[in-house]
């Protein structure tokens, strides 16, 4: 754009930090089912939370004390100042986030603060929340927050990427005590990371000194959650539904994010998550004729020889 | 000096692979140790075995592996449990006190 004489409008307007995801972020949560932000919460912020997480854990269930907020109410309004808890789920960041996923009025599920003690030897069996879904494509957000460092080996939330557009029943996990390629959280105070409500996960023991906390939070779309994201660069990354690592490819695009294999799959699982990967895709975005690797193209098209 | 028995006690492995085979790779693992530690354990990191056939011919017995099941209608693209499970066991004897019997 050329400055000269007419009005500068970058001079003029106020600078807003566009918080939102990129299409390459969006595309790698589709693909694994979680995304982390390290060290995104300030410091002073993580310090503050933690005394309000331990007495949301002592008084939740008490006559009098804090309280979560109700089920359904508006993100915007949980947690009133003055709150830590609020400050945070208010954080530009954090709502830029927030609304790629799950659009800009998202209301409150639930939340939970996991508090465990130093030495603590229970395991948690490997579970999805809540119950097995529906088979529509929509999807809440679980925002893990660690607001201390948890070190490799201190037992921070053990996770399966890729797992999250399985159909099970969360018991039926029980018996999984280690697959390939599943990881153990560790990282800085103040990270957050944002899982799809479907993602295996579990809760570790705590061999380390401290206490060990963590606040999740499960946000509800208000609104079909198409292109709430940054989009400026989805043009660059759509490929084409001709994609198909058997013919041609775009060497840099979502489809070669949506090719991402995790250890723990079989062939036919990694074919069939590209597909899951793909319906999900279709609705993010809107665009009915995405695909990877011609798989629902190709069905699609014998399928409509037999209608006609 | 308490009396003790021979008592034959199970371990069960159970190995998740990636291929309906004996010999695909294993991808997932699960030990429950019936001789309460008496038993040799198996490591915690990494797959015990890179195959069924590795953890046969370690000592452990197959006792079970899984159908292959067709997919139903309209589920042909849905992924959900880990499907190509193999469990085996192997058998120890160990002594442990005789239980007092009642009448």
């Amino acid at each position: 754009m050329g400055s000269g004489g007419r009005g500068t409008a970058w001079q003029t307007r106020p600078m807003t930090v566009d918080h939102r995801l990129t299409t390459r972020q969006m595309a790698s949560f589709v693909t694994n089912g979680f995304i982390r932000f390290d060290a995104i919460v300030p410091a002073d912020l993580n310090e503050r939370a933690i005394d309000e997480m331990r007495r949301l854990e002592a008084e939740r269930f008490a006559p009098d004390g804090l309280k979560p907020p109700h089920t359904g109410t508006p993100l915007d309004e949980c947690y009133p100042a003055p709150s830590a808890i609020g400050e945070y789920l208010r954080l530009p960041q954090i709502r830029g986030i927030v609304e790629s996923f799950v659009g800009p009025d998202p209301t409150f599920d639930h939340d939970w603060t996991h508090h465990v003690q130093p030495h603590a030897t229970y395991v948690q069996p490997l579970h999805v929340d809540a119950i097995t879904d529906s088979d529509d494509l929509t999807f809440d957000v679980q925002l893990f927050w660690y607001p201390h460092d948890v070190a490799p080996g201190e037992g921070g939330t053990r996770f399966v990427p890729g797992s999250h557009l399985r159909r099970v029943r969360s018991s039926g996990l029980d018996r999984y005590q280690h697959i390939a390629g599943e990881q153990q959280f560790a990282g800085p105070a103040g990270t957050v990371v944002v899982f799809h409500h479907g993602l295996w996960h579990a809760g570790q023991p705590n061999p380390g000194d401290r206490d060990r906390w963590m606040h999740k939070v499960r946000l509800n779309p208000t609104v079909p959650q198409v292109r709430h994201w940054n989009t400026d660069d989805l043009p660059d990354l759509q490929n084409p539904p001709s994609d198909h690592i058997f013919a041609r490819i775009l060497p840099d695009s979502v489809a070669q994010i949506f090719r991402t294999m995790h250890p723990w799959m079989s062939i036919t699982d990694y074919r069939n998550e590209q597909v899951q990967r793909a319906r999900l895709w279709r609705y993010l975005t809107g665009d009915t004729t995405y695909d990877v690797d011609h798989y629902l193209t190709r069905l699609e098209g014998r399928a409509a020889l037999v209608d006609t | 000096m308490s009396a003790t028995s021979a008592q034959q006690r199970q371990q069960i492995l159970h190995l998740w692979a990636n291929g309906s085979s004996l010999d695909s790779g294993v991808v997932a693992w699960a030990f429950h140790d019936g001789t309460d530690g008496c038993g040799p354990a198996v490591p915690d990191a990494s797959p015990p075995y890179t195959t069924g056939v590795d953890a046969l011919r370690d000592g452990w017995m197959l006792l079970q592996s899984s159908q292959l099941i067709p997919p139903l209608p309209t589920h042909e693209h849905l992924n959900s449990y880990l499907e190509y499970e193999f469990v085996f066991e192997r058998r120890f004897t160990i002594d442990s006190p005789l239980q007092e019997v009642h009448p």
